[in-house]
């Protein structure tokens, strides 16, 4: 298996049940134990209610493509992405069943002109190293 | 908020030149703007009894600026975060302390250096976002890199949704060049044209290089903000702060840029929330405004936030920037000075000092018998919004 370049993420107690999920592929959104809220990234307390009694709840994984963008070039001012090769697409799922939960991702088995706002995509799930598995999508 | 209504008012504006890669430091650049401001407005230095500072980074502490204009007796003090939205901000909690007694003359500026801006926050990742909470945990390791890549998201989808199109965008980056060849202290004053526009490549597509502000770029600028009677007595016509409005965070939208990305939406930015209380405490519509100076770190948070100050519905700021309404003879002349885009990138305090220039009638692109100018900060982010008046 040749080095794996990309940005790899960190975890830390706040990260870790959706991280924990992604490796045994079930994906896992926070919600709130209390008013069932969703919460995507992870917070301490719910911005409903203000409990802080977070869970973490398995979902389907499946979604629509809220919006997308395609890096052809490293943006102004700032440093190319690490690992990756230019160009490559950024995609925003906006998750069935879980309301207002967006997740940034990749798409797999796709090219670049084939992307469209509001195409169906399940989520499928791409082993980086024994500790993190990220969550990519495909499209149904 | 009605009873600051033209309490206050702008009484000086500095800068300093807007250059790129000079290797200044951003602090003997904050002391350049104020200088210039304090001499602007015909007072003497150490009348400053109030400073704040608009701020992402840590540059030019106010105690440093204190120290190095010698001043006695500050009684008011603060910074406001959120590069980007919150210039006007900054200039709000300075009527705020005028308009309390707090202080009298305060000094609000904002200097900027690529190195403090980015190569600043590179101990933390290669953006601002990324931060201790791991919210950027759920966007690198995807590709995500930039802030452009959020406006590009919100670009795209205000595409399909609305069918805005890249020559809409093209038409506010022709429209900043077309004021910025006006004016001698822009940085990118070469014409151009919706051809050029085309032929730019695309960054973070649909956005291009020329949706972007020029970055990196060195500068700083400065305004004095003082009590509406005291402005009378002094050198410069007063540009009365009519009204003044911000907001933290909406519903939707909510914060700063580890999760903005996963929640923008339509129509809510923060500016939508600005705008009716801004209208309110000035007792204006969008209608009475004569020039605006929007944000414009990349040309689509222009195009949002006309929407959202209500200056035509949701949805058809493309179609509002066609046929010249934005430039100087149109309905709306927008950035004056050129904006982030063709003018200089200070996170928005440029606007802010273009807006004193229109109600003093000295811009370098005037509009004829301007009276209120609306500047805005930038979106989505904390916001806040200014509107001056002659
Ligand atoms: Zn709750």
């Amino acid at each position: 298996m040749s080095e794996y370049k990309k940005p790899i993420p960190k975890v830390n107690e706040m990260t870790k049940g959706h991280w924990d999920g992604c490796k045994n592929h079930e994906l896992r959104i926070q919600r709130c134990s209390c008013c069932e809220t969703y919460c995507h990234p992870p917070q301490p307390m719910c911005a409903k209610c203000n409990s802080t009694a977070m869970e973490w709840h398995p979902v389907e994984g499946k979604g629509t493509v809220y919006s997308y963008i395609i890096c052809r070039n490293t943006s102004v001012g700032e440093f190319p992405a690490r690992g990756f090769t230019y160009p490559y697409a950024t995609v925003m799922i906006e998750l069935d069943g879980v309301e207002g939960v967006r997740i940034a991702s990749n798409l797999v088995d796709c090219e670049l002109e084939d992307i469209k706002i509001g195409m169906p995509v399940s989520v499928v799930f791409e082993k980086i190293n024994d500790d993190i598995t990220l969550p990519k999508f495909r499209p149904l | 908020m009605k009873q600051m209504r033209d309490k206050c008012a702008i009484a000086g504006i500095g800068q300093t030149e807007y250059l790129v890669n000079s290797g200044r430091d951003s602090f003997s650049l904050a002391l350049e703007a104020i200088t210039n401001a304090v001499e602007d407005a015909g007072i003497n230095v150490k009348d400053i009894d109030g400073i704040l500072k608009y701020s992402v980074d840590s540059s030019s502490s106010v105690e440093m600026i204190a120290a190095n204009l010698g001043l006695p007796n500050v009684t008011y003090w603060g910074e406001t975060f959120f590069g980007g939205g919150s210039g006007c901000s900054a200039v709000t909690q300075a009527v705020m302390a005028v308009a309390s007694g707090m202080a009298n003359c305060v000094v609000v500026y904002r200097s900027f250096t690529p190195y403090d801006f980015m190569q600043g926050a590179v101990h933390n990742s290669t953006t601002l976002w990324a931060r201790a909470s791991g919210s950027g945990d759920f966007l690198r390791p995807f590709g995500w890199t930039a802030m452009m890549d959020v406006f590009s998201m919100m670009t795209q989808r205000h595409m399909h949704e609305y069918g805005t199109t890249n020559a809409q965008l093209g038409a506010i980056a022709v429209a900043a060049r077309k004021h910025a060849a006006m004016n001698p202290n822009a940085i990118r004053r070469d014409p151009l044209t919706l051809e050029d526009y085309y032929d730019s490549p695309f960054t973070t597509e649909p956005l291009r290089e020329l949706d972007s502000a020029i970055s990196p770029c060195d500068g700083a600028a400065a305004v004095i903000v003082t009590s509406a009677e005291r402005a009378r007595d002094l050198k410069q016509t007063p540009a009365y702060i009519r009204a003044c409005a911000q907001v933290l965070g909406i519903p939707k939208t909510t914060l700063w840029w580890e999760q903005l990305p996963f929640k923008f939406d339509f129509p809510e930015t923060q500016s939508a929330y600005v705008a009716p209380r801004l209208f309110e405490m000035a007792d204006m519509t969008p209608q009475d405004i004569d020039v605006a100076q929007i944000y414009d770190c990349y040309t689509y948070t222009l195009l949002t936030q006309l929407e959202d100050y209500g200056f035509c519905k949701k949805g058809e700021g493309g179609a509002f920037v066609e046929n010249g309404r934005i430039e100087l003879g149109g309905e709306l002349p927008v950035n004056t000075h050129g904006g982030h885009l063709s003018e200089a990138y200070i996170h928005g305090f440029n606007h802010i000092v273009e807006g004193v220039r229109q109600v003093r009638g000295t811009s370098t692109a005037q509009v004829q018998d301007a009276e209120t100018v609306l500047v805005t900060g930038g979106v989505p982010a904390p916001t806040a919004a200014l509107i001056l008046r002659k």
